[in-house]
């Protein structure tokens, strides 16, 4: 093997390289210029962001004995989230200046939980999956808890962790069983064992599935294993509650696709019903707890539930249209939840935190501009066309539709109807409704472009949705 | 010839754009200038059109200008048809038109809205020619519908005024039940040719008339007569025929010009000209005709009664309006559609001539309109005296006057129309045109005497005041005074007995009750003395004329005594026969009856209640009670991981 064969591997490579860069200059670097560390972070993405595309193989690559996988897919989804953390970090940096957290471990911490997405994404093995899952939630605990003396970021990052360590050992547990079933670590394998041996659909192999999507639905926040979410969303500092709503989610449509499309692609049956009773649970209970919310990140954390039913369904359908539409509702919901997480950023200031959804009130009076921006996250959350959001639940519905499940579609146009309540009721209060606070907002000109520019193109990828939904088509066949 | 057509149209709308856009810029002057010039225009080229097809034989034209749109073979197109009948319609459009717009400059002298008054009746102006020169149903339903617009527009003029709100509401919504009837009847004919243009449609009315139409299951109609009897319910929409009628005199709270152009001259003559364009289809259905004519009737005779007990000068002048309106629509049935035609061309003159004096008196007398405060006006307003005089002489029939030979050659045609045969129909039209004849007389000249003759009652004040108005009303006044009192004697010849319409009209021979009656025509002033001696309604006339001079001016304590003494006849003609209370206590109150019941019961308890509000509010309760089920406690969470994995097993085990 030399470095040449490598190359697929190169994005990874390059970023844990510049991650033990950024750790050692943290060191030297005072308190006063800790910025540096952030332009150093910006570098390390923008470094891998390049590599992605430089080293892009023509086909699909095996790496490692097969326990990485380079594909179109894993090109597609590493691109956004690295684009995604970029976008948290920048958006986080005056926050975190203000509230005097401007430290190194955000940066690397995120770094490294992003190190773990980029492995889960291109794991071909279960246990360079497992690999990839622990390193990003390791990354995630510490990121919740990083404000030390924050009683209640340590509360829901110890919620998280002892939550996150059962889902993790059911996750273990089913790899162990489907292991001892089949023989193989590997996705391909796994599917080629189980077309050689249909003895082996049996009990112990389904018994394995359970767990893992036990573990899967964890990592979503899927109902009933959703309850982490909103205490962690709430919990953390809105740039970190901003950063695990984004990548993440990508990480585990990752970790689903790999196990459920390549692996047990044509056990669908087997899983079909337990990822639909979540998914149902998840858009419904989702959509109504998010109304009763008065706190905007418990809010987003529930309206996050009812998008990852949306998902889940899309991917329940088993056809290739279903995954496909799966990979574009979670890439455009992780622009939006981005955006309107950077929202929340953006009217915090240094002792004040916009978590009350009536602290948008009156938004537009204080800056029709990002109100305007606002808008269009919720518009596209809601589904309103012509937003992004609308494509995206119209290509889940027709999936669910052309795989033969009309209730189900109708189930989600009815969820969306009462989703819409609670995204318009910030819009009401941002245009109707008059607020108290009336500051200026602290966010430095780039800050506030990066965020016009990820408002508007929620509206423009909605206007223009057929090269994205024709690559997402692509990058699963 | 076909930029003329263009120009006939286009430059009254040209100048309603300038008028009405750029009114502030061009100044007042400068709005009567444009219009004025535009509607002249129009007029000039109108009769050079008429001439071109009467004098110098012309044939009549018909072609499409532009293609709109073309709907599953169904083509939408603007195009013209211009033949004697839409020519003779443009010159008298256009005639009275200008004569309005002249003596807009002096009524509207100082009103704030001067500007938009002209933009409006060129708009109308406009409207009305796109109506007649039409060779479709799509364009004739634009022009229609368009001037139904200005209609509204213009009798709410002076939109503060809170009756004239409620008149220009009134005309909107009994219009809107008119042209239900004729969308649906251009619906029907849409149905059973596929085609909107004329040419097409009349060549396929034979067809429509063989084939039957079952709105209700189990009574087959014959289609011809629903279609026809759909448009004619257009048709009494727009011409005020009972019961569409009671819109047309409360638009009079529109501006007196308003009064003369679109409700009495022009306008309201629209399903007239509509109904005898249609002559190939509504000749096919007796039945359709047969409704023409008792509704024609009816209103002829009985609106004429109302002018009577009417005190309003502008009021009485509309009840006639009505009823002139029901002898022509008594000649459309009797397929007399030549002497409809002729009748409504002689009515623009003289009952716009009518309006526009009356205008003048109300401008004199300082807005006031009710007769019982005039009297003896003859002495300070002697223009607008002889002018009325000729006005109200040809209303009337006076021999030898324009109104005369209309109104004397379509109660003959209707007398000797043959088809009717002798049955109830028949002395129901001619009995009620006859008498009619006599009404006329009475009310016309009971207005007359009123305002002119007699004691004279107004305030001291007004009476100081009063002297003639300026030459920019009384110069309208004079210029349709001439056709008013001549016009008969020339036209009635080519009109009615010479072939003048051509192929425009279309009559079956069974029918042709103008072709036998122009047999016997021997010239105008052979007709003249014919009238004495052939029938009743010369005498009937003077009779009426004798009733209303002994009742006003020689025994004017007579009336009031009748009043009382017929309480219960004067009661059912002050209420106008209580059609307005059927239409608004019946059918517009029982509409908000139905309204407010749908709206209290079925929108804001049923719907907004138990189906939005009540779906709103149980879900509210669901999230509450959902929200509670997120304790706080790690235990809980875990817990609830654990039951749904070992759910999940136990389905697995139970599928096994």
């Amino acid at each position: 093997m030399t470095f040449t064969d490598l190359m697929p591997a190169s994005p990874e490579i390059v970023l844990l390289l510049m991650i033990c860069v950024v750790l050692i200059s943290d060191v030297f670097i005072s308190d006063d210029k800790r910025i540096v560390t952030f332009w150093t972070s910006i570098a390390s993405l923008a470094l891998t962001a390049w590599s992605l595309f430089a080293s892009a193989p023509e086909a699909r690559t095996l790496l490692f004995d097969g326990s990485y996988v380079s594909d179109p897919l894993s090109q597609l989804l590493k691109l956004a989230a690295v684009g995604m953390v970029a976008l948290g970090f920048l958006y986080s940096r005056d926050y975190l200046k203000q509230n005097e957290l401007l430290r190194g471990e955000f940066f690397l911490l995120g770094l490294f939980g992003l190190l773990g997405i980029m492995i889960m994404i291109s794991a071909n093995s279960m246990l360079t999956m497992y690999l990839g899952l622990e390193t990003l939630s390791l990354s995630l605990y510490a990121l919740v808890a990083f404000e030390r003396n924050s009683a209640r970021a340590a509360e829901a990052a110890m919620k998280y962790f002892v939550l996150g360590a059962i889902a993790s050992g059911a996750l273990l547990y089913g790899i162990s069983w489907i292991y001892g079933v089949t023989g193989t670590l590997q996705f391909d394998q796994i599917a080629l064992v189980l077309e050689q041996n249909p003895a082996m659909n049996a009990l112990p192999l389904w018994f394995g599935i359970a767990f893992l999507i036990v573990g899967m639905a964890f990592k979503f926040g899927a109902v009933p294993f959703h309850m982490w979410l909103p205490d962690v969303y709430e919990g953390a500092r809105s740039p970190v509650t901003l950063y695990i709503a984004s990548a993440p989610k990508l990480a585990a449509l990752a970790l689903v696709l790999r196990f459920l499309m390549e692996g047990f692609g044509d056990l669908h049956e087997v899983w079909q019903g337990m990822i639909m009773v979540v998914a149902v649970l998840s858009l419904v209970i989702g959509n109504v707890v998010a109304i009763a919310q008065t706190n905007i990140k418990r809010m987003l954390g529930y309206s996050a539930i009812a998008h990852v039913g949306f998902i889940l369904l899309a991917i329940f359908t088993g056809t290739e249209q279903g995954y496909g539409a799966a990979v574009f509702y979670t890439l455009t919901y992780v622009i939006m939840a981005a955006g309107a997480f950077g929202m929340v950023i953006l009217l915090s200031r240094k002792g004040f935190e916009a978590e009350a959804i009536g602290d948008f009130k009156g938004l537009n009076a204080r800056s029709p501009w990002f109100a305007l921006m606002m808008l269009f996250f919720m518009f596209g959350m809601a589904g309103v066309p012509p937003w992004v959001g609308f494509f995206a639940k119209l290509n889940v519905i027709n999936a669910v539709l052309d795989a033969g499940f009309p209730g189900l579609a109708i189930l989600m146009v009815v969820a969306s109807v009462v989703g819409a309540y609670y995204y318009l009721r910030v819009i009401w209060y941002m245009y109707f409704e008059t607020g108290e606070d009336t500051s200026v907002f602290q966010a430095k000109l780039d800050t506030r472009a990066v965020l016009s520019v990820n408002g508007i193109a929620v509206l423009a990828l909605g206007i223009m949705p057929g090269w994205l939904l024709k690559l997402c088509i692509d990058v699963i066949q | 010839m076909h930029s003329f057509h263009l120009t006939i149209v286009l430059a009254p709308l040209a100048a309603a754009i300038i008028a009405g856009l750029f009114g502030r810029q061009i100044g007042r002057a400068g709005a009567h200038w444009i219009t004025i010039l535009g509607v002249g225009l129009s007029f000039v080229l109108s009769v050079l059109v008429l001439k071109n097809l009467y004098w110098d034989g012309g044939a009549a034209e018909n072609y499409n200008l532009y293609t709109w749109a073309v709907s599953d073979g169904l083509r939408m197109e603007v195009g013209f048809l211009i033949d004697r009948l839409s020519a003779l319609m443009m010159v008298v459009v256009t005639f009275v038109s200008l004569m309005v717009h002249i003596y807009t400059v002096g009524y509207m002298k100082d009103d704030a809205g001067y500007q938009r008054f002209f933009s409006y009746i060129s708009l109308f102006t406009f409207s009305m020619l796109m109506l007649v020169m039409s060779n479709n149903f799509l364009q004739l339903f634009f022009g229609w519908e368009a001037v139904g617009l200005v209609s509204y527009l213009l009798i709410g003029f002076w939109y503060t005024k809170e009756s004239a709100i409620f008149a220009n509401l009134k005309a909107f919504l009994v219009n809107r039940v008119g042209d239900f009837g004729f969308i649906l009847g251009i619906a029907g004919v849409v149905t059973f040719t596929n085609s909107l243009d004329y040419a097409t449609v009349f060549a396929n009315a034979d067809s429509i008339a063989a084939q039957n139409i079952e709105i209700f299951a189990g009574t087959p109609w014959n289609a011809i007569s629903v279609i026809c009897i759909l448009l004619f319910i257009g048709a009494m929409g727009k011409s005020a025929q009972a019961p569409l009628h009671v819109w047309l005199p409360d638009s009079m709270e529109g501006p007196t010009p308003i009064s003369a152009l679109i409700h009495a001259a022009t306008m309201v003559t629209a399903g007239i000209f509509m109904v005898a364009r249609m002559s190939p289809l509504f000749e096919l259905s007796e039945t359709a005709l047969a409704v023409v004519i008792v509704i024609g009737a009816f209103t002829a005779f009985f609106m004429g009664l109302l002018g009577i007990v009417q005190n309003d000068i502008k009021r009485v002048i509309a009840y006639s309006t009505l009823s002139q309106l029901g002898y022509m629509t008594v000649a459309l049935g009797a397929s007399a559609y030549g002497a409809a035609i002729f009748h409504l061309m002689t009515h623009a003159f003289f009952k716009a001539l009518l309006f526009l004096a009356a205008g003048s008196v109300i401008i004199a007398l300082h807005h006031e309109q009710d007769i019982r405060k005039m009297g003896g006006l003859k002495k300070y307003l002697p223009i607008t005296y002889w002018t009325a005089l000729i006005g109200s002489l040809a209303l009337i029939g006076f021999p030898g006057s324009a109104g005369f030979f209309s109104k004397d050659a379509l109660i003959e045609a209707v007398r000797d129309s043959h088809w009717l045969g002798q049955g109830p129909i028949y002395w129901i039209a001619y009995l009620s045109v006859l008498l009619g004849v006599f009404v006329t007389a009475l009310y016309s000249f009971r207005l007359f005497f009123l305002v002119f003759h007699g004691k004279e009652r107004m305030d001291d004040e007004v009476k100081s005041h009063v002297h003639e108005t300026p030459w920019v009303i009384t110069a309208p006044l004079i210029l349709l005074a001439i056709p008013s009192a001549i016009i008969g004697w020339f036209t009635i010849e080519p009109v009615l007995f010479g072939g003048f319409f051509g192929d425009a009209i279309v009559v079956t021979s069974a029918h042709d009750v103008l072709g036998r009656m122009g047999e016997e025509f021997h010239g105008s002033w052979n007709f003249l003395k014919h009238s004495f001696v052939a029938g009743p309604v010369f005498y009937l006339a003077a009779a009426g004329v004798f009733t209303a001079w002994f009742l006003y001016l020689k025994r004017p304590e007579l009336p009031a005594k009748i009043a009382t003494r017929f309480s219960a006849i004067y009661r059912l003609l002050e209420q106008k026969y209580y059609f307005d209370d059927l239409w608004i206590k019946g059918f517009a109150g029982g509409g908000r009856r139905i309204g407010q019941f749908l709206w209290t019961r079925g929108d804001e308890q049923l719907i907004d209640g138990v189906l939005v509000n009540g779906t709103a509010n149980s879900v509210a309760r669901l999230a509450t009670t959902l929200r509670h089920l997120q304790t706080g406690y790690l235990y809980h969470y875990a817990f609830a991981m654990v039951i749904a994995l070992t759910l999940f097993l136990g389905w697995l085990l139970w599928m096994h």
